[in-house]
């Protein structure tokens, strides 16, 4: 056997090429559009796919060797806070019920993401991109499990975090995160690209993963404060690929542009809307706040998004048509949000509360213009309804926005006393929506979201009740039929924080625990 | 001319890293939200492997940065030697 030749190791830059171009192969007995048949049909015109570089030129050698090291660190944090209890060491069991929402919401559409990466990965044909895809799509794999892993130790002590895939197909509130997933992964590859890459990852995930992922360290959960950091350095690599994709479709033809802008627009306002459920968590469910949701959407969505857009000014791109609306909500959505969660606390799979004295004099102080005004007499009403033993539960179904699917709750532009609302009409049926945004994409696309799956529709049909339920027999309760097609357990999961099972759990443990060190 | 920054966890590993960073750029300014160190810079921020490896006294690879990276912002280019964010506009 011949000596092996001894070869000067490969740059950084030339490994990248190796190991993504030179990888892939042109087909020989099929036509290359034959194989590759989704990424010509949006109309995005690609000249030369050479010119696709991935700015962090990781490949799947040195992708394997770091991911690794970043499993190590994260699963010995996650072990440690299991066997030293760490849910003891958190500030307030009302803290836990941001972790329902977040493995409810934010784990299965990592899986959907990895779907749709893994799609996209086979689809397009570029080689540059399909490896930037596929390790996209291992990443959201893996951000899956290790949530699961990291809030199944919640799920040993702590209600509504007993059926989070089930109930991300069946309850209300689940259908916003969605829907927004199936909305990207039905359209074409450059647009998932543009919704979830560059869209999502870019400009919003930032405001997920950073302000709220310090909120869980300040308030003594390691577990999540790592697994968050963890998957955000994956999201670093995300939004530079979607910051490249982007750039990609705008270098490669001029009649790219005005496609690219659409879609920014539309993925940036559903990007805003879905994000709203994470403000209302940054301000009203971590115990101990760290940032506000406006101080945090200046920070990641103004300064960092604003230069962003600034810099793509070159090409023909303006900043997303909601921007400024997005801007002025900053002082209003997470207040409107909470209320709304508050009303629907009997038919939600986790608890509620009116937040203590000096939370509400710390809104007070990051709103100055608007919690005293429109939101604290709110709040000081529903507290001394609830003193009286009349907590407010609404047990009507609300009317939800046909796009971004959340109830009718968000105010007028300009005017936070008046509900916006706007309509579109299409074959006869009315559809609902909750702003000029969502108005604007249905009405561009019409044909696709008039089969929106609506949670309200569904239940007022019928469709969301255990299978052979008999809606006629005497005394048939139809809610309490669709919390049990939720698999909600009525008592435990839902309805206020104060005499929760979670609450009295979570006071009895400490007590124990204090108890045993004074032994 | 915008802002770049990067953010990294706030531990032993991230420090020589940090240290670097500050020593190479001028202008840049470390803040330590809860559980994190970022660095603002106006316009561009550089990452020196070889600065890196002066504070340490080991060989570092920049790839390395991924293990504790958390955010950034602005446009990459990265080599062997440097790993570089920076605005065009």
């Amino acid at each position: 056997m011949d000596a092996p030749a001894i070869k000067k190791k490969l740059g950084l830059k030339d490994r990248y090429a190796a190991m993504t171009r030179g990888l892939a192969w042109d087909t020989t007995y099929q036509p290359m559009d034959k194989v590759f048949p989704f990424d010509k049909y949006e109309g995005i015109k690609i000249h030369d796919w050479d010119k696709w570089e991935d700015p962090f030129r990781l490949t799947m050698d040195a992708y394997w060797k770091y991911q690794g090291e970043k499993e190590k660190k994260l699963y010995a944090v996650i072990e440690a806070f299991a066997q030293n209890n760490g849910q003891l060491g958190i500030s307030d069991a009302r803290y836990v019920n941001a972790l329902k929402i977040f493995f409810q919401a934010v784990t299965p559409l990592e899986y959907h993401s990895h779907r749709g990466f893994a799609h996209v990965g086979r689809h397009f044909t570029g080689a540059g991109a399909r490896v930037a895809a596929q390790m996209q799509s291992i990443d959201e794999l893996r951000h899956c499990q290790t949530e699961t892993h990291a809030l199944s130790h919640y799920n040993k002590y702590f209600n509504g975090l007993h059926q989070a895939p089930h109930m991300f197909d069946r309850v209300w509130y689940l259908s916003v995160p969605k829907s927004f997933f199936e909305d990207a992964s039905t359209a074409g590859p450059f647009e998932f690209l543009t919704a979830v890459s560059f869209s999502f990852e870019y400009v919003l995930t930032n405001l997920l993963f950073v302000p709220f992922m310090s909120g869980a360290a300040h308030n003594g959960d390691m577990s999540t404060v790592t697994f968050g950091f963890s998957a955000q350095s994956d999201e670093s690599r995300h939004m530079t690929l979607g910051i490249e994709c982007i750039r990609f479709m705008l270098e490669q033809d001029p009649a790219n542009v005005p496609i690219v802008q659409k879609w920014i627009d539309k993925w940036f306002w559903r990007g805003y809307r879905l994000l709203t459920i994470v403000g209302m968590m940054q301000d009203y469910m971590l115990p101990k706040r760290v940032m506000s949701w406006k101080e945090a959407w200046e920070m990641y969505a103004e300064e960092n998004g604003g230069a962003l857009f600034r810099d793509l000014a070159r090409y023909g791109i303006r900043e997303p048509k909601g921007w400024k609306e997005a801007c002025a909500g900053k002082d209003h959505i997470t207040h409107q949000a909470w209320s709304g969660f508050y009303n629907y606390a009997a038919v939600a799979p986790f608890h509620t509360w009116i937040p203590k004295e000096d939370e509400l004099n710390w809104l007070s102080e990051k709103y100055p213009d608007t919690f005293d005004k429109y939101y604290r007499p709110r709040f000081e009403h529903f507290h001394a309804q609830q003193q009286q033993g009349k907590r407010f539960y609404n047990k009507t179904l609300p009317m939800l926005c046909t796009i971004c699917q959340v109830p009718m709750f968000f105010t007028e532009p300009g005017d936070p006393t008046k509900i916006c609302y706007r309509e579109s009409d299409y074959h006869g049926d009315k559809y609902h929506f909750c702003s000029d945004g969502c108005k604007e994409i249905f009405d561009d696309e019409p044909e696709k979201y008039s089969q929106a799956w609506l949670p309200v529709h569904q239940i007022y049909q019928g469709n969301c009740f255990p299978e052979g339920t008999d809606p006629t027999v005497e005394g048939f309760d139809p809610l309490a039929a669709v919390m049990d097609y939720y698999d909600l357990k009525v008592g435990r999961d839902n309805f206020d924080f104060e005499g929760s099972e979670d609450q009295k759990n979570f006071a009895a443990w400490r007590g124990e625990a204090a108890q045993g060190d004074k032994a | 001319m915008s802002s770049v920054f990067i953010a990294f966890q706030d531990n032993e590993e991230s420090r020589p890293v940090v240290d670097a960073i500050l020593a190479d750029n001028a202008e840049a300014v470390a803040t330590y939200p809860q559980g994190l160190v970022k660095i603002n810079a106006p316009g561009r921020l550089v990452i020196r492997r070889e600065t890196i490896e002066e504070q340490t006294g080991q060989r570092f690879n920049l790839q390395q940065l991924h293990v504790n990276l958390v955010t950034l912002s602005g446009y990459i280019d990265e080599d062997d030697d440097e790993f570089s964010l920076s605005w065009e506009h």
